[in-house]
Parts: structure tokens; sequence; C-alpha cells
């Protein structure tokens, strides 16, 4: 289970934007109308994208009234997902898979880069620049180990040195593109094998 | 060697790779979606036998008969309506290979739905898709809307009289709301916490309702196993074990890769051939995770001359599960990677049944002791009698899926992790604290 801790400044007031509000009955349309319940994963969501990736404990309650469930339900969920943020994270948001599979290939050293480079601490906004980022179990991008998930995207095949470019032009505000940093089509084979005996990739 | 490798005709997913497009145009011309009309047409029970006589067994892990499952689901539609949900949430570390299905071959998946939905009398289908999945469930929203436009879904779905609607649920980053039950509860707006079997989804699932929970890759083989037939599959493979598979082949091999291949491969035909080799060599190779981290590792001895299938890896005492392959070589300390899986179950487990919540949390603890060679010879016995209280005491099969890779690693490499071990347990005098488990972990915030 991961601990989460609900951020301390909290936003008095939440609701969601009109063009939200009609993404929501789109939402709603999706399941049985007596299970209106249902919707609150989603709901979540979306209130996280309108509060710049976190949802603060107002949302909870506003959700809570939307689809007439007890707050203390919509809390558990939103404390029980470790997707949902409950505190704001950099307006980059980096999550370093360092699940085994990654960690064969150096995930290590990513997070090392991550500290170096961004806040000493995991789900510390930097003061520099506008990111922050944190160590995540598997993304389930194995054979693209190792990898980094930037806000939506997968930044796949990373070395130290593309790791680093990367991190840069996050900390720049320029990101770069996402997806395979050896050139590769996908999860296909190599057709050149690279050497990389040494530990962890 | 080559007349073992698996035909370029026979392989099911030929945009594995994305080399031909995505889009339903293309998929058009991979044969999707052609005479799904004719194949409903034959019925249910014409489907469910096919299945069978194929002898698919499902792709998610557990391996179950998918022909078997689909005949549970009761034969009439009584006063609740059917529901099939496909299950998405890919998170068993080393796996990768649905989000292939999900971002290439979205109408294969799709057609599948269809097929079996109809097979089970089901409506609505939900696919729950992992929430770090974003790209790819966008992907197959495209997908979805554009089999709509060709009336391939929505009311009388191709022309079969059956109408079926697909909706894409996201998940949040729960690894054990692939667990089927707690997949359901997390669609029904709960935490993702397991149920207890029986009653089986398939007459009590979502919303109470009668559902079958398939995996993405179950689900998508089916339009062309019907097409080309069950014997067609059941002659791949071997007896029991049919079919191709997709194996994800990961961590220390010169190219990892997702590939298709028959199902009993020897595994060192599936390293050496399309991922590479191991790095170094394969003398070099120390342990392979078989199926996905839940599954015990196998040491090299094992993997010289293991097939890949549901059977032989049982037989080995692990099993086949994802088909996601992790390689470790000889340069990697084998208990921190089986430490770092601890602490994965750690992190996942949903809280529910105290063994599982608890002893996942003492299992790492004791393996981060071991890599820092702080602990005790009677440790080791500990660490053991602690994965026998998790076994067989859970709610879910997951809870047993955390307690497998350390029993693994005690079978195997026990005397590699008893090398680490001293006498005496390491007590720090100056902290003045009575000698528990966590003590070395005073020091550690993340504890």
């Amino acid at each position: 289970m991961s601990v989460k801790k609900v951020h301390d400044n909290q936003p008095e007031e939440f609701k969601f934007s009109t063009a939200n509000l009609k993404k929501v009955e789109e939402i709603l349309k999706r399941y049985p109308k007596k299970n209106k319940k249902s919707a609150v994963m989603p709901l979540l969501y979306l209130a996280q994208r309108q509060n710049d990736n976190w949802i603060p404990l107002a949302a909870m309650k506003y959700i809570a009234n939307f689809l007439a469930m007890p707050y203390i339900s919509v809390y558990e969920v939103a404390t029980f997902y470790s997707m949902y943020n409950l505190a704001p994270v950099g307006k980059h948001f980096i999550q370093v898979c360092t699940t085994t599979p990654c960690l064969l290939r150096g995930a290590d050293k990513i997070v090392k880069l991550c500290k170096e480079n961004i806040s000493p601490n995991e789900n510390e906004i930097s003061k520099k620049s506008s990111c922050s980022w944190m160590e995540v179990e598997c993304l389930g991008a194995c054979v693209s180990a190792p990898m980094i998930q930037v806000n939506d995207d997968y930044y796949e095949d990373l070395d130290e040195k593309s790791a680093k470019e990367i991190l840069k032009s996050l900390i720049n505000d320029k990101p770069l593109k996402p997806g395979s940093y050896r050139g590769r089509k996908n999860t296909a084979p190599e057709k050149i094998s690279i050497s990389n005996g040494e530990k962890h990739a | 060697m080559e007349k073992n490798m698996l035909k370029k005709e026979n392989k099911i997913f030929k945009n594995l790779y994305n080399e031909f497009g995505w889009d339903i145009e293309n998929s058009l011309k991979r044969d999707d979606w052609k005479n799904t009309k004719d194949l409903i047409s034959k019925g249910r029970e014409w489907i469910i036998n096919e299945v069978k006589t194929s002898e698919l067994r499902g792709r998610g892990g557990a391996g179950f008969s998918t022909g078997l499952k689909w005949s549970f689901a009761p034969k009439e539609v009584g006063s609740r309506p059917h529901y099939l949900v496909i299950n998405a949430d890919e998170s068993e570390p080393g796996t990768c290979k649905d989000r292939d299905i999900l971002r290439f071959e979205p109408q294969k998946l799709i057609e599948g739905c269809l097929i079996a939905g109809y097979a089970v009398n089901a409506h609505i289908c939900y696919i729950y898709i992992r929430g770090e999945y974003l790209n790819e469930g966008r992907r197959l929203q495209n997908a979805i809307d554009q089999a709509y436009e060709k009336n391939f879904l929505g009311r009388n779905a191709c022309g079969s009289g059956w109408d079926f609607d697909i909706h894409i649920h996201y998940g949040a980053g729960a690894y054990i709301c692939g667990e089927e039950t707690a997949l359901l509860e997390s669609i029904e707006g709960n935490k993702g916490q397991p149920r207890l079997k029986p009653p089986f989804p398939a007459l009590v699932g979502l919303y109470g309702c009668p559902t079958i929970v398939n995996n993405v890759e179950t689900v998508a083989v089916v339009p062309t196993i019907l097409r080309r037939g069950g014997k067609w599959f059941a002659s791949i493979g071997k007896s029991k074990n049919t079919g191709t598979k997709i194996f994800c082949i990961s961590g220390n091999v010169n190219s990892p890769c997702n590939v298709e291949e028959e199902m009993g491969i020897p595994l060192k035909d599936l390293i050496d051939k399309h991922a590479g080799g191991v790095v170094g060599g394969w003398d070099n190779l120390q342990a392979v995770i078989p199926g996905g981290s839940s599954m015990p590792l196998l040491p090299k001895s094992v993997c010289d001359t293991i097939t890949m299938d549901f059977d032989s890896l049982i037989e080995n005492k692990s099993g086949l599960g994802t088909a996601g392959i992790v390689v470790i070589n000889k340069d990697q300390d084998i208990v921190e990677c089986m430490a770092r899986i601890a602490r994965f179950y750690k992190h996942e487990s949903c809280g529910q049944c105290t063994p599982c919540r608890e002893g996942s949390g003492w299992m790492w603890r004791i393996l981060d002791r071991v890599v820092k060679r702080k602990a005790t010879y009677s440790d080791v016995e500990l660490l053991s009698d602690v994965t026998k209280q998790i076994e067989g005491h859970t709610i879910c099969a997951f809870g047993e899926g955390s307690a497998w890779p350390v029993q693994g690693l005690l079978r195997h490499f026990r005397k590699e992790v008893e090398s680490r071990c001293r006498e005496e347990p390491l007590i720090k005098k100056k902290l003045n604290n009575p000698y528990l488990v966590d003590q070395h972990l005073l020091e550690n915030k993340n504890a």
C-alpha cells in the first residue's frame, strides 16, 4: 500500500469548468444509470487535469456531491490509487520506473540524475524549474527499459546520456519528443546488438 | 533448428511493431473484420466449441481454458444483463504485450470483443486499461470510433443482428486491479480490493450481473482462430499448450523485444534467436524469471532445456504467467533483484488480507537486510516461513504471487542468500532500541 499525504494548503472551493461538465455528461452515459458511482475514477482524473495535476479535498467533496456518494468513499478511492496526486506536482511530472526489469538496465542511474538535476528528494518541486520526480513501480514498457514517464508520455530505451538530455529539456521547459531514444521501431528486435556488459546496462 | 520457428503465415499479430499501420483501413487489409457476420451467424455454440477445439488458454496469467470460461456464462439472459470485461491492466513487471495490441492491433481486440460478447450474451463491454497507458487508450478509442463509423459496433453490429457497445475505463496505477474481481470493484467505483470467490464473476460479476473477464491477448486471437479453425490453432505448439503467444523478453539481453512465437518454444531459442542472446553470452546467464515477476525464477541449469509452455514450467515449479521473460545475467546481484520485486509487492499489496499486507513488508525488509549484509542465518528461515504464511492464506491469488518469487529465490539461490548472512544480529547499541525486525530501517525514511 502506498502512503499518500494530503497537501497542507487546500483551496476552499472546486467546481468543474463548463467544458469539463460536458465531458462529465459523456462519461456518465457509459455506465448504467443506477451505477453513477462508477464514474468516480474518470471524474477524479478530470478534476486532476483541471487543477494542475493534483486533486484538492474540495474536489473530492464536489465529486461526492455530484455522484451522490459519501465523501469518504471518494476519499478512499483517491487515496487508494497511486496515480491521483493529492499534492501539487511539477508542470513536468517525471515518473521513473525502477522495478526489476528497468533496474537491470540501469534505472538507478536515472534516479541519480533526477536527484542531481531536479531535486534531492522525491515529490519536491524544483526551485529553478517546475519539475518534480518520483520513483514508480512497473510502467509496463519492460522491453524498452529503462524508461520514464513525463506527464502522459513514455520516454523509452534510455541511457545516462539521453536521460540527461531529456531532463535538461524539461528543466528548460522545452520537452524533447517522447518515444525510443535508441531509434528503434517500437518493440521490434534490433539488428545491431549493443555491448553493455557492465553492471546495470 | 529453423523449423522450430513460427512460420510467418501462422503469425496472428502481423502488425505487432506497427510496420503496416494501425488504422482500420490497414487492419482490413490484414483480414480483420473479414466475414465476421458469417462467423457470428454460426451461433454461440459453434463459437464456443471452436474455441474449445483450439484449446486456447487464457493469456493473462492463470492459463484457464477460454472456451470453458465462456460456457460458464448463463445460456439465457435472465433479469440481469450480461457483461464482457477486458482486462488491459497490464502491470506485471516484465510484461508489455497488451500495450502493443492496444497500440497496433486494436481492431483484432475490438472484433474479438464483439465475437466474445455475442458468445456470452453481452451487449456491453468495458475495457479496463491501466491509467499509465493513456496514449494507448486514446489510440484504442480512435480505433473504436473508426469501428463505429463502419457500423462494426453499435446497433446491429457488423450486420450480425447483435447490439454491442464498448467503453473504456481507465485504472489509476493499482497493480491489484489486474485481479479480475478487484478490476470489477474498480469499475464499480470502489477501491480495487478482490472479492471472495465463489461466486465467480461468470455468475455474479460486475454490478452483480454475470460477467466474463478476459485478457486482451486472449480475446484478440479469437477472430483469427474462428477464421482459420480451432484445429489450425491446436496444431501449433504442444497439446494442451497450443497456439501462438507474445513473449516479452527484457532484462540483460542484447536486444530486448516483444515477439510472437509458438507455445513450447525452447527458452534458449527465444533468447538467442529473437533477443540477440544474453549480455555476455549464454554462460553468463544467472537466472530467468519466465512469466512476469510473480513466477518463481529458474536457474541456468533449467533454462538450458526448458520449453516455454504452461505445463513444462509448472513441472519446474514455476509458471508461464504472462510470458514476460526477465533475463538476469551474472553481472547482477540476484538478491538485490528479488529484493526489488519484494518491494514492488509491498507497494502494491491492496491491504485487504493481513498475511499479504504485512508479509510483503516482512519479505522486503528481510531481503533488504540480506542485500545490506545485516541479516542473520535465522532470518533466512524466517523469510521462508513468512512466504508459507502468505501462500494460501489470502483472498486472491496475487498474495501467493508475492510469495512465489521469494520461494524461488530460496529454492535455487539459498547458498547465495546465506553467504551474505552473519551469525549474530547486528544491533546498534547507541540507538538504545530493542532489536526489531526493522532495526536497520530506522535510518531509512522509506521504511
